[in-house]
């Protein structure tokens, strides 16, 4: 990410987290699934800007706040490509790239309405099947394996 | 690896090593050879059927009581707590304080799994919707060992709807650790799926698409016939016009090898004619009785009483 890019897109941050290279139309459902904006959280997105990469992208940031990898990890599914960045007093203190779990659990509604774990008060559990450059996900239950774009749910 | 199957769930045929199923195979025929009466005495098994399906219940509870053993359970749904709104988990937690080994069907796919988390004792699958009937699958491999004297490198041809058919997809999955030639016959709307046809070519499979048993009959050793089922055809119009491809009559045998065998997971409805169950190559019906000393044979060894 070039600072010119990112300073032209979004205005800077002081101290927070940039979370970028996010899949364009992916940034409100991360911002929900991780909570971003409670406790009256600064959170500015901004949505299908243009991406020498990726074409089209989505890019959040978090003022005052340092984002767990563990946290990013969890919703990595959601945003494979994206870069964190903590930012403090204006700089980049810290860069990592977000990696998928190997079991997803709680996150994924299985799109099979004939899953066990759409009728029953339980979690969702997934097991991530990388198939080169993209990946796939592998139901624990109704064992039925979908494609990134055919997840089409989450659980809050 | 030496598997131990003491306390396993039944869960799905993937979870199935060569060597398992192999274990599974001898101690079912050696069950057929001598009866084991005692064997499970004082053991009782939990029969939990959301869904009806008269013959695999019967054959569990069959085979539970040749051992010895007892059999509590339900066979309507509309019997239990779960139209008043139970949880699948609920019930399992229950019955499993009054079973030591539980047999589940039920109409959603993953229940048998979910089951698994809610009981201390080993869960048998027996159909969870369209995904696994994994005792079905042992019950195939044990009659074509039985029939072809030996499971290594056969042409076996699984006809009718591969599309819908977990029955299939199970048999096509075990398959693949005894290097079977697999030929599929299903019209074009019916065929394998992508994702279980990747899997097989991952896995080195050969196998190739057909859409009439004629084009394959004189290769095979094993004719596997399944169902189709008019339903999964958005216009009739297009059932009418391959139905025909997928009945089996004694006219189609003309070429067949002599020691073809046809399988069925039965019920049948019009793919197989009853005149073919006078010809040598009927194995159907003995299939059906394999149930009964495969199921003994999980029971014996999820309870730590067969080795
Ligand atoms: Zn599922």
């Amino acid at each position: 990410m070039s600072t010119i890019e990112q300073q032209l897109q979004v205005s800077a941050i002081k101290s927070g987290t940039v979370i970028d290279h996010v899949r364009a139309g992916q940034a409100l459902t991360i911002v929900r699934l991780l909570n971003l904006a409670a406790q009256h959280k600064t959170v500015t997105i901004g949505m299908n800007l243009p991406s020498r990469k990726m074409g089209h992208k989505d890019l959040i940031k978090v003022a005052n706040y340092e984002l767990p990898p563990e946290e990013a990890n969890r919703v990595a599914i959601l945003a494979p490509d994206a870069d964190i960045n903590i930012i403090a007093n204006y700089k980049i203190k810290n860069k990592f790239k977000v990696s998928i779990p190997s079991l997803i659990e709680r996150l994924i509604v299985c799109p099979n309405p004939h899953c066990v774990s759409n009728h029953e008060p339980m979690g969702s559990k997934f097991a991530t099947l990388h198939r080169g450059e993209t990946v796939a996900v592998r139901c624990w239950y109704c064992e039925k394996t979908f494609t990134q774009d055919e997840i089409v749910d989450y659980r809050v | 690896m030496p598997t131990n199957f003491r306390n396993r769930d039944i869960l799905s045929i993937s979870e199935f090593s060569k060597a398992d199923i192999l274990k599974v195979l001898e101690h079912a025929q050696r069950l057929k050879a001598a009866r084991r009466p005692t064997l499970l005495q004082g053991q009782v098994l939990g029969s939990c059927f959301f869904e009806p399906s008269t013959r695999t219940r019967l054959s569990f509870e069959s085979a539970m009581q040749h051992l010895g053993g007892g059999v509590i359970g339900f066979a309507d749904p509309n019997a239990t707590s779960t139209k008043k709104g139970e949880t699948l988990y609920d019930t399992i937690k229950i019955v499993s304080g009054y079973a030591d080994v539980i047999t589940i069907r039920h109409y959603l796919e993953g229940a048998a799994r979910r089951a698994a988390e809610a009981s201390d004792k080993p869960i048998i699958n027996c159909g969870d919707g369209a995904n696994q009937h994994p005792t079905q699958t042992l019950i195939d491999l044990f009659t074509i060992a039985e029939c072809q004297k030996k499971l290594n490198r056969l042409n076996v041809a699984l006809v009718g709807d591969l599309k819908y058919g977990r029955t299939v997809h199970s048999l096509a999955q075990a398959l693949v650790h005894f290097n079977a030639t697999l030929y599929l016959v299903a019209p074009d709307a019916l065929q394998l799926p992508t994702q279980a046809s990747r899997e097989l070519r991952e896995q080195g499979v050969r196998f190739s698409c057909h859409r009439t048993i004629e084009e394959v009959i004189a290769k095979v050793d094993i004719l596997y016939l399944t169902r189709i089922q008019e339903e999964r055809f958005g216009d009739p119009l297009d059932y009418e016009r391959v139905k025909n491809a997928f009945v089996l009559s004694n006219k189609q045998l003309g070429r067949a090898r002599p020691n073809l065998r046809i399988l069925h997971p039965l019920p049948r409805v019009h793919e197989l004619l009853p005149e073919v169950d006078a010809t040598p190559y009927a194995q159907y019906f003995e299939q059906a009785h394999n149930g009964l000393f495969v199921r003994e044979a999980l029971l014996g060894l999820v309870l730590g009483k067969l080795k």
